[in-house]
């Protein structure tokens, strides 16, 4: 069998094909990018007419990963965690009508916030869809996971989750590649009215689907990823979920006398967490992300035997990533004394790069916005841009979440603020900043939208931007003044004419827009266009 | 056998190839092999590390203990000295001495030089100098991992071949440049002893 240094993501996507893929879509978002992104450059997935492309967003993503699987079709869906909240309707609604092909919606979480502004844990979603979901805790997993997931996802007429962590979608470890199987012809689902969720209709599915949650319980306790490894001694029992078993394996090594469960699917295995509980003294609980399973076995009331230690006891961090140190730390194993840390060394935070086109509009923006009396503010959203919220530049005010922008500052320029700025890039204005300007339009809402077209999607390294050089013809599709769709050069040299059609279009009162068009100058350089960050 | 190992360097510097051509030596010699790397938004110029490990035997953790890394490579002085308390007592340091400024306040250079040099176990390259020499300064990271190979406990050749495994769609000249690079990088650690 023939092996390969791969990616947690790229043995997924690899498995993903070599399990019949017909349809991969995402929008970018780290830690899951990667897995698209091979799809991509896939010369097996090309030559099989896999369907592949970065969609608007996440929510159209799964929207188009449920139609294909609608027509029979093995289809998934991409995103980071944050990307589930995006797409929490159709995931949590199609749990409900079910779906026809296998249909597997890949979410990555990122535990420390690597590149992400919050930490959520996308199990918790679990609870509100009620679908199944495989947890790989390792590269070799990863690549069987979809086979796993697909065959699953058929047999219930269920869509599946696959979670993944930062670390294991950007580690590289040997896997083992198998033979590709055949994907699925086009053919109708069996019975179309369960597509069909109105009230009297999705009553009968949703009770269907909570009928099913005892054969998914099963399902979960004969997992080949769910494993109970005896022991014979019963003071402490460790369960483990996902990538943490590894952990917990690298510290107690091959021959560990406690009783182990290794936890790789959703809902959780019942049977064998019940069996542990009532054989050991105390349990260990180890999982990346919420203490989700600590907090189960925990129940209300708090249960008090067996013992509970984990992340909510203090026995864990309660935030952030797991890693061996903590793992050791847990067992009572303690530390050896380490090299001091070094005082010398400062801090380097991402920033944009030299000659980066936000730099300049961003010195624009602080020539009207930073001078003087400043009583305007620069309502961002996420991007490469959002780097100059940092020194040298200090140019933006607020960042929460995407499409925020452009929504956030309508609200304030209603409640009085003014100059009102929305700072957007091209895509995210496709993601989820064009129904927000609309809200202006209809509201004649007096906000300032700076729209930075570098032309591609720059922070996940580069994908192809759905805005796709038509941002003027959007805008004014969607019903801004032409005279107030202003299209300027984010160069050093332009600088005082971009200064005064910034100070013109902030005196207009109404929505008005700036688009600044200059190419990144990391995807300028490269000449061919690519799929992502690797 | 066993080797902890943490790479460091600032986005851009090519720290993920330099890992790739470790990883794909390892993987080709039959080794077990994990590596943790450092993708999305850290890479826009900011902090860049990764985590490998290799061994004879199953390895779990994809991410190195503290206190037990045998190497810290740097492609840049000051990021060296961030992985200390990384280090096993008596592993290496081996870094790049040009430092990459794109920060304000940049340490005195001196200050980070004296540090490393109280380490019991340090080679100083001038990486930059070296892969000019070779023919082109974006091999700066195949000097470097000449300059550690010697702590890396692997065939010189098996890491030549990972040059070539990780370069293959790149012109002939190119991988020329990055073996005679790495070449280079190794005489000037081996007479840095
Ligand atoms: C819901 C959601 N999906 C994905 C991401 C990851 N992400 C952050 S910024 C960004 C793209 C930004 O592209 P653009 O607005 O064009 O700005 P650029 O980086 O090109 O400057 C993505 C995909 C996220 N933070 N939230
Ligand atoms: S990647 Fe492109 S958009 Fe992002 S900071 Fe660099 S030049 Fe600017």
């Amino acid at each position: 069998m023939p092996t390969r240094l791969l990616l947690g993501n790229e043995s997924l996507a690899q498995g993903a094909i070599d399990a019949g893929l017909s349809g991969a879509y995402a929008y970018p978002g780290t830690p899951s990018t990667e897995i698209t992104a091979y799809v991509l450059r896939s010369h097996q997935a090309a030559m099989g007419n896999v369907i592949c492309a970065w969609t608007a967003n996440e929510k159209t993503a799964l929207e188009a990963a449920l139609g294909m699987s609608y027509g029979g079709k093995r289809a998934m869906a991409s995103m980071k965690h944050v990307g589930l909240n995006v797409a929490a309707d159709p995931f949590i609604n199609s749990a409900i009508s079910g779906c026809h092909g296998g249909l597997i919606v890949n979410v990555a979480d990122d535990p420390s916030m690597h590149s992400s502004q919050n930490e959520q844990d996308s199990r918790v979603y679990l609870d509100l869809a009620m679908m199944p979901c495989i947890e790989p805790a390792d590269q070799q997993e990863a690549y069987r996971a979809p086979a796993l997931a697909f065959a699953l996802s058929e047999t219930y007429r269920i869509p599946v989750m696959i979670r993944l962590t930062t670390r294991l979608c950007h580690s590289r470890a040997t896997v083992t590649v198998g033979q590709p199987s055949r994907r699925n012809d086009f053919s109708y689902p069996e019975d179309p009215k369960r597509f069909i969720l109105l009230p009297a209709l999705a009553r009968k599915s949703y009770a269907k689907l909570l009928d099913r949650q005892a054969d998914f319980i099963r399902e979960s306790e004969a997992s080949p990823f769910t494993e109970y490894l005896e022991g014979t001694d019963f003071s402490t029992g460790i369960m483990a979920c996902g990538t943490a078993y590894h952990y917990v394996r690298e510290i107690v090594g091959d021959d560990c006398p406690h009783p182990i469960l290794k936890i790789g699917q959703y809902p959780l295995p019942n049977a064998l967490i019940e069996r542990m509980m009532s054989a050991c003294d105390r349990i260990l609980v180890f999982e990346d992300g919420y203490p989700y399973l600590e907090g189960k076995l925990r129940g209300l009331p708090v249960r008090t035997s067996p013992t509970i230690h984990g992340r909510l006891t203090g026995h864990l961090p309660r935030t952030g990533e797991l890693n061996p140190g903590h793992v050791a730390k847990a067992f009572g194993i303690e530390s050896p004394i380490l090299n001091a840390a070094s005082a010398v060394p400062s801090p380097r935070p991402p920033a944009l790069c030299p000659g980066c086109p936000h730099g300049d509009t961003c010195n624009a923006l602080n020539a009207v916005l930073r001078s003087g009396d400043a009583n305007g503010r620069v309502f961002s959203d996420i991007g490469c841009y959002t780097l100059s919220a940092m020194p040298p530049y200090e140019s933006v005010d607020t960042c929460v979440e995407m499409g925020a922008s452009i929504t956030m500052a309508k609200g304030a320029s209603q409640a009085g603020l003014h100059p009102a700025v929305a700072l957007i890039g091209d895509s995210t204005f496709t993601h989820s900043g064009m129904t927000g300007l609309l809200d202006c339009i209809n509201e004649n809402a007096n906000v300032t939208v700076v729209i930075v077209d570098n032309l591609t999607i720059a922070m996940t390294g580069g994908q192809t931007s759905s805005a796709n050089h038509r941002l003027a013809e959007i805008c004014t599709g969607l019903g801004v003044d032409p005279a107030h769709i202003r299209i300027i050069t984010p160069l050093p040299n332009k600088h005082d004419e971009n200064v005064e059609v910034l100070q013109q279009e902030i005196a207009h009162t109404g929505p008005s827009i700036i688009i600044a068009v200059r190419e990144c100058i990391q995807t300028a350089r490269r000449s061919r266009p690519k799929g992502g960050s690797s | 056998m066993k080797r902890n190992l943490i790479l460091a360097g600032v986005g851009g510097q090519g720290l993920l190839a330099l890992a790739a051509v470790i990883g794909e030596a390892a993987r080709s010699l039959k080794l077990h092999v994990l590596q943790a790397e450092v993708h999305g938004m850290a890479q826009r110029g900011g902090v860049v590390q990764s985590h490998l490990r290799y061994s004879d035997q199953p390895i779990h953790s994809a991410l190195v203990k503290e206190g037990t890394a045998d190497l810290v490579l740097s492609l840049e002085p000051m990021e060296a000295l961030r992985y200390m308390p990384m280090l096993a007592p008596g592993g290496a340091v081996v870094a790049n001495v040009v430092a990459f400024k794109n920060i304000p306040h940049y340490p005195e250079e001196a200050a980070i030089e004296r540090e490393i040099r109280l380490l019991p176990n340090y080679r100083l390259i001038n990486a930059v100098d070296l892969a000019k020499e070779a023919g082109a300064i974006q091999a700066t990271n195949m000097v470097m991992l000449g300059a550690g190979a010697p702590f890396l406990a692997l065939p010189i050749e098996a890491l030549e071949t990972g040059i070539r495994t990780v370069f293959s769609d790149k012109a002939e000249a190119v991988i020329e440049t990055n073996l005679r690079a790495f070449q280079l990088g190794f005489e000037a650690s081996e007479s840095a002893r």
